[in-house]
């Protein structure tokens, strides 16, 4: 996850020269690659679960959900993880963020998880997650996937399934947006922000 | 959030009381993991002062902070240096000189927990001060009312027993009627603090809360049970001390029930379905009939499991109200 969807109402940022990495065929393709090579791998769905982190995780999950049990003609569960309260910069911060109930759907003892993101980047989101998810029970497996890895990780953390590689540097910014969220399906890289605390990096 | 302590619901605006709700929500769904921990407030201490006695309010407030992962200290008078003398804010003065990040007070004296906000930098939340306030259980029952029926405002809530020296019926007043509830408080003559309603109502105006809810006042009296009970959506009975028998309040306990209690035939009279509350600890054949306090239509069960949930919620937020920059 992106820093700026940290407060969860962040949408759209206008007025910044920005380019579309992913139109709404692309993002298709990609989430249809990455659903069969869940399927690959696992070799179908028994135990699967798909995790999406708040916010945008959650309705790519859901999509991934969607597909993979189209495909092997079984349903998939899917469930909603807030890791606000398992961050590391909670401190930093100051003033709680806002949280959401989380719903994962069945105790994750010897689940096989996927945790799902739109855009993976420092790495810390997804430690949190990892956290998080370790009150549900004890999961065989865990995996991510993500729309985008933009790369810059602090932490030693990889992706299983990426639906598009994206080198960038620290001070692009890169969004996925969705119709569920966004009103429209893309993935754009923006450039250089505007002001200087437009960016809330600690 | 952005305040250091909480003494009462009368300085909460409509959109606090939401935030404290909607995150006692989230709260609520990590009491039902496997694992109910989590760690926002790893490293941080809070100091639990009891000086009145007290089981679900200090047992919740002690589940609420090590479920977050604080450190938590117990005191209580006695057993302390209280005994030995040592006043009040000398005393919550070194408790911050030990480290507590926050204190939570219940004192026998109304106004306590104030005299003890303005010298600490530590949080400070009210557990209870005397007659005055209780604002953790007044959050509580709002979350509880909610969970129940949807929303709150529009909704008729009586409040039935001893208001006069009741710090629940306060702040839930307060709380029910800033979230655009309308209150009838009911008590026996004798119990029913003169100016109570006029003084919420000022107070709702003053903060620019409607002092009206369908044409009826947001806090009103009566020592009229029947009148409380009529369109009650939510009905709480309020518990009633010995104590007041031995001041000349009141003749007697049976007395008191057959006039005042809530049985399953005055209950009919308010509305179709409504919710039972009760702050506990309950006499029950006193203020609450047994059939009552255990029936379908009570939330008073409810209501502990979600004290546990309130109190992370405030806890969490409270947190982050003091220090660090606005991000």
């Amino acid at each position: 996850m992106d820093d700026r969807n940290f407060d969860l109402g962040a949408g759209p940022v206008e007025g910044r020269p920005s380019k579309r990495i992913l139109d709404a065929d692309g993002l298709r393709r990609a989430l249809t690659r990455v659903a069969h090579e869940v399927l690959e791998r696992h070799g179908g769905t028994r135990d699967l679960v798909l995790v999406g982190m708040r916010r945008r995780g959650v309705p790519i999950a859901r999509r991934l959900a969607d597909l993979v049990g189209r495909f092997e003609g079984t349903p998939v569960d899917v469930g909603e993880l807030d890791v606000t309260m398992f961050r590391d910069d909670l401190e930093i911060r100051g003033t709680r963020p806002a949280l959401r109930p989380s719903s994962i759907p069945r105790d994750l003892t010897d689940a096989r998880v996927v945790l799902v993101d739109d855009v993976l980047y420092t790495g810390r989101t997804v430690r949190a997650a990892l956290d998080a998810l370790m009150s549900y029970g004890r999961a065989r497996q865990v995996q991510l996937a993500v729309v985008v890895d933009r790369g810059h990780r602090e932490l030693p953390i990889r992706a299983d399934y990426v639906g598009k590689n994206l080198p960038t540097s620290r001070d692009e910014s890169v969004e996925v947006r969705l119709v569920e969220v966004d009103g429209i399906d893309e993935v754009v890289l923006l450039d250089r922000l505007g002001a200087p605390d437009a960016r809330s990096r600690p | 959030m952005r305040r250091k302590d909480v003494l009462d619901l009368d300085d909460f605006s409509p959109d606090e009381i939401r935030e404290v709700l909607e995150t006692t929500s989230a709260m609520k769904e990590v009491l039902a993991r496997p694992i109910k921990r989590v760690p926002p407030l790893r490293g941080k201490t809070i100091v639990n002062c009891f000086y009145e006695a007290s089981t679900r309010t200090r047992v919740s407030f002690e589940l609420a902070a090590k479920n977050l992962s604080a450190d938590v200290v117990n005191i209580s008078a006695s057993g302390s240096s209280v005994e030995k003398g040592e006043s009040l804010v000398d005393t919550t003065r070194t408790l911050q000189a030990l480290g507590a990040d926050m204190v939570v007070m219940r004192h026998a004296a109304s106004g306590a927990p104030y005299a003890v906000a303005r010298e600490l930098s530590a949080s400070v939340i009210n557990g209870g001060d005397g007659w005055h306030a209780h604002p953790t259980q007044a959050l509580l029952d709002l979350f509880t009312v909610q969970s129940r029926l949807g929303r709150i405002d529009g909704r008729r809530i009586a409040i039935i027993g001893d208001v006069l020296h009741s710090r629940v019926a306060r702040s839930a007043a307060w709380g029910f009627a800033t979230m655009g509830a309308s209150v009838i408080l009911c008590a026996p003559p004798t119990l029913l603090p003169i100016g109570l309603d006029t003084a919420i109502l000022a107070g709702l105006r003053a903060k620019g809360v409607a002092t009206e809810v369908a044409g009826t006042p947001a806090v009103a009296m009566t020592h009229d049970i029947d009148a409380a009970l009529r369109d009650a959506d939510v009905v709480m009975a309020l518990r009633v001390q010995r104590e007041r028998m031995d001041a000349g309040l009141l003749p007697s306990l049976r007395e008191y029930a057959r006039a005042y209690g809530l049985t399953r035939e005055r209950l009919a009279r308010a509305r179709f379905g409504a919710v039972v509350l009760h702050p506990g600890p309950m006499n029950e054949g006193v203020e609450i009939a047994p059939d009552v306090a255990h029936g379908s239509q009570s939330a008073i069960e409810e209501q502990v499991t979600n004290g546990v949930a309130v109190r992370m919620a405030v806890l969490y937020l409270l947190a982050g109200g003091r220090a660090g920059p606005a991000v």
